[in-house]
């Protein structure tokens, strides 16, 4: 996946990303991270057709994406937009069964092949027992993994998930990062996440992208890339970086008043 | 779909055509159910013929037609803007289809007489279809913030537009010569008293073609409900799938408006009971579509008989009371659910 001077903006608003280019490694998990409004998730959007160019473009194998038949992208991106709505009663494996729907003709019922990848996404994410309960009657940690499973089961080989990890504590986070790094690294997805966190993100991603104000600041390595420099340039963060089993951690400076 | 989806289905046509038929022969003559059944079968002797086939069946079809319209267009409007509370009766469409009906018959009304000929057969439901259309297109502009329809605002612009097309229809009325006004205002009630086969025809072409298209964008709508950005990285065509359906919705409900009145909560009421009872997480077409056709000739049947049996009287009421009887307590539960969720 590559993404060649892309400039986005909403409306007639001042862009949000601002000529971004970006070769996504393949294969791999890549994170995004940045301050609040640096156009991280701006950036997913535009990568995922949700929110078209006003220049530059996105390519899948060589191909614009906004060239893509609708159905042909959905067979070879999956997207998982910031906190979807769960519809009220949808039980687990309905909902991961949603993620075939880019591979079903027009009156198709699942096939073995659909309900394989189904199973395969449940398992993936750890909830094979839990397929027939409702999906909003679950902890919001298996709730999102429930979601991941959806775009699993889509069966696409390039993944954007917009925050995953958002609202969950660290337990659930870790678990939900778990998934995300295996489907990178277990079934050879490309993977890009925007993550919140930059100490979960530093240990999982294999290849980290700073934003700051609609570009990239500094990518690579995540020990190469998260200096306290970094941190302050970017952030407006006072903080240490330690490494920890050759990943950084990143360790806020307090400012004790009194 | 899941079995429990096509047993319920099942037994609410088959209620439905069970209601039907003891409706067919109740009324001046009553005649046994055998009878009725023999005419439908093409049987029978002329008398009975012509009582069933020319006097009662074009308002019990009517009434199972209407259900139908009704109930599909709500469950498309519910699904279409996750809101169990967009339903044709509340966001305006049948106001609009009201507006427009009412203007043709005071309008083009001739006075003393019925209203007649080509204004009658295609006027009225031409005009329902395009104020129902009309209406739609305003509430969807307005509801639009930052290029999509928000959903929590189609049905406080909806309940504004169906309030201004109803003042709309009430000074019509007072503009309008008496006689044409005291039908009109008769059929706002929503009525099948009186219906003829030219009442039935418009609904049953709207339901034969529009019902399998709904049909057909059944697996698109089981996507949108998971929000129009996991739908659209699903691969579906959002916008227009979403207008496809706001026009198929519109069309279904002001052709029944056409047919029988703005018969009330039959939109609201029908999906979301069928929902409740097939346990899916949006309205299903076709147990929504048996559903209301089974609500509306129950209605009826009720709204026909209910003062005689009870001994009130020979008085017959429109079949929209008895609805909106059933419905409006169902409407103040369902606005309370949704603020006990915020």
């Amino acid at each position: 996946m590559h993404v060649e001077n892309l400039t986005l903006a909403y409306g007639a608003d001042a862009p949000v990303v601002t000529g971004l280019t970006l070769e996504v490694p393949a294969g791999q998990l890549t994170a995004v991270v940045g301050p609040n409004g640096s156009g991280k998730s701006t950036l997913l959007r535009g990568m995922s057709r949700l929110l078209p160019p006003q220049s530059g473009q996105v390519l899948l194998d060589g191909q614009d994406i906004h060239t893509l038949p609708a159905r042909e992208l959905a067979r070879k991106l999956g997207v998982l937009p910031q906190g979807p709505v769960t519809p009220e009663g949808i039980t687990a494996a309905e909902l991961v069964s949603r993620g075939r729907h880019p591979h079903r003709g027009l009156f198709g019922r699942l096939t073995a092949e659909d309900d394989a990848a189904i199973e395969e996404a449940l398992a993936a994410v750890e909830l094979t027992e839990l397929r027939e309960r409702p999906v909003d009657q679950l902890s919001g940690g298996q709730r999102q993994r429930v979601w991941i499973a959806m775009v699993l089961a889509q069966g696409t080989p390039h993944l954007l998930l917009d925050e995953p990890t958002t609202y969950l504590d660290l337990a659930h986070a870790v678990d939900v990062m778990n998934v995300v790094h295996a489907a990178a690294h277990t079934s050879g997805r490309t993977v890009v996440a925007v993550l919140h966190d930059l100490t979960l993100a530093a240990q999982y991603a294999d290849h980290l992208v700073v934003m700051g104000q609609g570009r990239i600041a500094a990518e690579g390595r995540p020990v190469d890339v998260l200096t306290a420099e970094l941190l302050h340039d970017v952030f407006g963060l006072q903080a240490t970086v330690v490494e920890v089993g050759g990943a950084p951690v990143v360790v806020p400076d307090r400012r004790l008043v009194g | 779909m899941k079995s429990r989806t096509i047993v319920l289905s099942i037994a609410f046509a088959v209620l439905a055509v069970l209601v039907a038929l003891v409706s067919l022969s109740i009324g001046t003559t009553k005649l046994p159910v055998a009878d009725v059944v023999e005419v439908l079968l093409g049987g029978g002797r002329r008398g009975t013929r012509l009582v069933v086939l020319e006097l009662r069946l074009p308002r019990v079809a009517t009434g199972l037609l209407v259900g139908i319209a009704f109930a599909v267009s709500g469950a498309l409007l519910q699904t279409l803007s996750r809101n169990p509370l967009a339903s044709p009766d509340i966001v305006g469409v049948n106001s609009g289809a009201s507006a427009g009906a009412v203007a043709v018959i005071v309008l083009a009304g001739s006075g003393g007489g019925n209203i007649s000929g080509a204004a009658a057969k295609v006027g009225i439901p031409l005009a329902a279809v395009l104020g129902g259309l009309l209406a739609t297109l305003i509430v969807g502009a307005l509801s639009i913030q930052r290029g999509v329809v928000d959903a929590g605002r189609v049905v406080l612009i909806g309940v504004g537009i169906a309030a201004a097309a109803n003042s709309l229809v009430a000074w019509l009325l007072v503009i309008g010569d008496v006689n044409d006004a005291g039908r009109a205002a008769a059929w706002l009630a929503g009525s099948l008293n009186a219906r003829a086969w030219s009442d039935a025809i418009p609904v049953l072409v709207a339901v034969v073609l529009l019902l399998p298209v709904a049909m057909s964008f059944n697996r698109d709508l089981s996507a949108l409900v998971l929000g129009d950005d996991v739908a659209s990285s699903l691969g579906v065509r959002v916008a227009r799938i979403r207008l496809a359906l706001l026009i198929v919705a519109t069309v279904l409900a002001a052709l029944a408006t056409a047919g029988a009145g703005p018969i009330a909560f039959v939109a609201l009421v029908a999906p979301q009971i069928a929902q409740r009872l097939t346990r899916m997480e949006r309205p299903p077409l076709l147990t929504t579509a048996m559903l209301g056709a089974l609500f509306v000739v129950l209605a009826d049947l009720l709204a026909r008989n209910g003062l005689q049996w009870l001994q009130v009287g020979p008085y017959e009421l429109p079949v929209g009371v008895v609805t909106a009887a059933c419905g409006a307590p169902y409407l103040l539960h369902l606005i309370g659910r949704q603020q006990k969720g915020r």
